[in-house]
């Protein structure tokens, strides 16, 4: 590249000729392209030959990679009949509905225990809910290996190999059995508590 | 009909009814496999669901109260009315519309059994039910849930045990046994509740109750449910070498349950909160009655916590604002049911009764006095004499006892679930028992509070094959009708009765008693009355006994009875001899027969159930 200035009458046998390479070439005409993208030169000085078998496969993977997993959309109708019953028995939507800025805390604790009782009759009426490790907090366990990682989440310092060796944060819990009431199917979950009206 | 593949008991009770059942195939001698029907009911419109107990409730919803498919069971789509977990609730709010306690109605003597009267404050535009028809929905029910949940064993083909409070009288029995056969209970039996108990204790203990109890062992059996008290004695007898269970007495029927109790303790906190300045509504009560009960069931079941706050949730969406809050105290409970439901009485103690004042609105007969211990004492003392005709155990009992004394204890009932109560009977026996130089009753221990009554239900059809021991004792009253002394009138004074023993004490299920000797002119075509008495304390009557002279606390009065002869074959006014004989059903209810002279005929007597008694 020793012409860096190329004069005016060049630059018109330049543009005539490569007029003419482009559309006799089109090897030619695809790295013109490619300069006037702005791709890097180099590209343009590599060997074009080996440039078209690379094209389809980009980035070399070290294996295939997994299908993405599918996605379910969990029924409305068991979220809003569990609101229901959480209304029905606890007042939970009434009690996270309200605005308890100007309430003293005696007020909401009161307020508190019609919740947590009602809270807790529906989760033992319609849930069984045991921990999913059975030590006490605090206790040390070994996690084999093949551990159940859905079940139990390793946290601070994950490094090396099963089996891990470390304390019981939190027990952790799982739902054995669900009893949630059956529904009519023509019945309306959206209304989680109906207006009441009295005569 | 083929072989039955379940026993199911059934405890149809004054608040809840629940369902148990052995199964005759994987049960052997005592040990059973048995269970608990969960029974399938609506628990709010449209929405199912599986309870252990179906609480005895019926709402009869207003046409446009609810939408259509609202009342849907599983197997039927066809009813405009709900029981059992919805009912409870809904007429929780809307009382006008919510029949309750039909058991304590079933058995009242002051009103029509078969009319529709319930519920007893619904403005004229609901269609009422009668007590029989609730008892009927309730059984029907029942049925169906467990048709649904065993399609391969219909319910028909089953052994079926219903219980009743020991203290039904004849008409309240023989009322409970139409409900059942009209709601399809084919071959069904009746047990007393207190029984039941005990046969579910038998049960549990997998036969180690023969090392808990001994020969000549008297058990209390002390039953409280949530709207009655119910007492019986047992008595553990040797025959032939085998522990036998003799039930020898049956209390007066009480309505008085845990339900008062709670209601009891909401009025005393509705007072103080009124103290305070704030009326809790009607509705609010109800909540506070609610709020009461876990917080009774909170200070009975643990002795270090003193108090138990308390918070009526506001009607509307403002919770926090809305709520009143405020505490049950150790104090409060201790006065409210320990000193009002069984406070420490000498045995010699007896309920307070009050004059009813003229004009008492029309409803239930609740107990005048809450005191269960001084019905206990009560009980006890009018029964002194109760081993006396049983051979083997008179010489158990002290000379000059002033009441029988027990040497054990059953408790059954969900108040009971507190040691606190639990001790305090105890206590109060052993004192009655320690004042008169006898050894302390021991307490039985294992009872299953809750489901005991479905549960030995179910066992005693099991037992009723000859799969284990059985309590015998046959009916627990001997019956009487009245006969008009054959003395000169005198004005002004009603002409003296006589009362004539037709059914012996202890007459057994499937026995008949003798023919008696009177006779009585019936006119054909009339209804006749007899005036009916019952004496649980009279055990040596015979059929023909006649009695001149008794006291108030020997002979009760019940239900008249009602004997029609049918024209057939006789002229109308035509007066007929007959003779009356009683007979005590496989079912276990009693029947009296009038039966003419010189032919084979036996007509029905029945039980007067209109509510025109002697009240």
């Amino acid at each position: 590249m020793t012409d860096s200035n190329v004069s005016f009458l060049g630059r018109i046998s330049l543009a005539v000729g490569t007029f003419f390479s482009i559309l006799g070439d089109g090897e030619f005409a695809a790295r013109v392209q490619r300069l006037r993208s702005g791709a890097p030169l180099a590209e343009t000085a590599a060997p074009t030959r080996a440039a078209p078998a690379a094209a389809p496969a980009p980035a070399p993977a070290p294996a295939p990679q997994p299908a993405a997993p599918a996605l379910k959309q969990a029924s409305p109708d068991a979220a809003l009949q569990l609101l229901g019953l959480l209304q029905r028995d606890a007042r939970f939507i009434d009690f996270v509905e309200e605005d308890v800025t100007a309430y003293s805390d005696a007020d909401i604790g009161a307020a508190a225990r019609v919740v947590h009782n009602g809270c807790r009759t529906v989760l033992r009426e319609h849930f069984t809910i045991r921990p999913v490790r059975d030590e006490a907090e605090g206790s040390r366990v070994t996690l084999p290996e093949g551990f159940d990682a859905t079940a139990i989440r390793l946290t601070g310092n994950v490094v090396g190999k099963a089996p891990f060796t470390g304390s019981i944060s939190h027990r952790g819990w799982r739902v054995e059995d669900v009893r949630l009431p059956k529904l009519a199917a023509s019945h309306d979950t959206a209304v989680i508590a109906p207006a009441e009206v009295e005569l | 009909m083929s072989e039955p593949r379940y026993s199911i008991g059934i405890d149809l009770g004054t608040t809840h009814c629940a369902l148990s059942y052995v199964d005759f195939a994987g049960s052997d001698g005592e040990k059973t496999t048995q269970d608990v029907l969960p029974i399938t009911q609506l628990t709010a419109p449209a929405t199912i669901d599986d309870l252990p107990l179906l609480p005895s409730f019926l709402y009869l919803p207003h046409p446009s109260e609810l939408a259509p498919f609202d009342l849907g069971l599983p197997w039927t789509g066809g009813r405009d009315f709900a029981v059992g977990e919805m009912a409870r609730s809904r007429g929780a709010a809307t009382p006008i519309r919510l029949v309750s306690s039909a058991k304590s109605w079933l058995c009242h003597p002051g009103v029509d059994r078969r009319a529709a009267i319930l519920p007893n404050d619904a403005p004229p535009e609901v269609t009422r039910v009668s007590p029989l028809e609730t008892s009927i929905r309730y059984l029907t029910h029942l049925r169906e849930a467990w048709d649904h949940a065993h399609p391969d064993a219909p319910f028909g083909e089953q052994e079926i045990t219903v219980t009743i409070p020991a203290s039904f009288d004849p008409a309240a029995r023989e009322l409970t046994a139409e409900a059942a056969q009209t709601a399809g209970y084919t071959g069904m039996t009746l047990l007393e509740e207190p029984q039941a108990a005990l046969y579910s204790w038998i049960q549990k203990s997998n036969g180690q109750w023969r090392k808990q109890v001994r020969v000549g062992d008297i058990i209390l059996v002390v039953d409280v449910g949530g709207g009655t008290t119910d007492l019986s004695l047992i008595a553990v007898i040797e025959r032939e070498g085998n522990l036998e269970l003799h039930r020898v007495a049956v209390g007066e029927h009480i309505l008085l349950g845990g339900d008062n109790m709670d209601l009891a303790l909401a009025h005393v906190v509705a007072r103080k909160l009124a103290a305070l300045g704030t009326q809790p509504d009607p509705w609010q009560l109800r909540a506070l009655t609610y709020a009461c009960r876990s917080a009774k069931e909170t200070l009975l079941s643990d002795a270090t916590v003193d108090t138990v706050p308390l918070v009526v949730p506001s009607r509307g969406a403002k919770l926090i604002g809305g709520s009143i809050r405020t505490e049950l105290t150790r104090a409060e409970l201790t006065q409210t049911i320990l000193d009002g439901f069984f406070p420490q009485v000498e045995s010699a103690a007896r309920p307070v009764s009050r004059a009813r004042v003229g004009l008492t609105q029309l409803g239930l007969p609740y107990a005048q006095d809450a005191a269960i211990t001084r019905h206990l004492a009560a009980f006890l003392g009018r029964q002194v004499a109760a081993l006396a005709e049983l051979e083997g155990l008179q010489a158990m009992q002290p000379e000059g006892a002033s009441f029988l004394h027990p040497t054990a204890v059953l408790f059954n009932g969900g108040v009971f679930k507190s040691p606190l109560l639990v001790e305090r009977i105890m206590q109060t026996l052993n004192g009655w028992l320690a004042a008169e130089g006898a050894a302390p009753a021991r307490l039985l221990e294992g009872a299953d509070l809750d489901l005991a009554v479905a549960r030995g239900a179910a066992y005693y059809g099991y037992v009723k094959r000859g799969k284990g021991v059985r309590i015998r004792g046959g009916i627990a009253r001997a019956f009487y009708i009245a006969v008009e002394s054959a003395m000169p009138a005198v004005p002004g004074l009603e002409p003296p009765v006589q009362a004539l023993c037709v059914a012996p004490f202890g007459m057994e299920e499937g026995t008949e008693a003798e023919l008696p000797a009177q006779e009585f002119g019936l006119v054909v075509g009339e209804p006749v009355h007899f005036r009916f008495f019952g004496s649980s304390v009279r055990r040596q009557d015979q059929v023909g006994t006649l009695l001149d002279y008794w006291t108030p606390d020997e002979l009760q009065e019940l239900e008249e009875i009602e004997a029609t002869l049918p024209p057939e074959g006789r002229s109308p006014g035509e007066v007929v001899p007959v003779k009356l004989h009683a007979r005590v059903t496989e079912a276990g209810t009693l029947e009296l027969e009038a039966i003419p002279r010189g032919t084979g005929e036996r007509w029905k007597v029945e039980f007067d159930v209109r509510g025109n008694a002697g009240v």
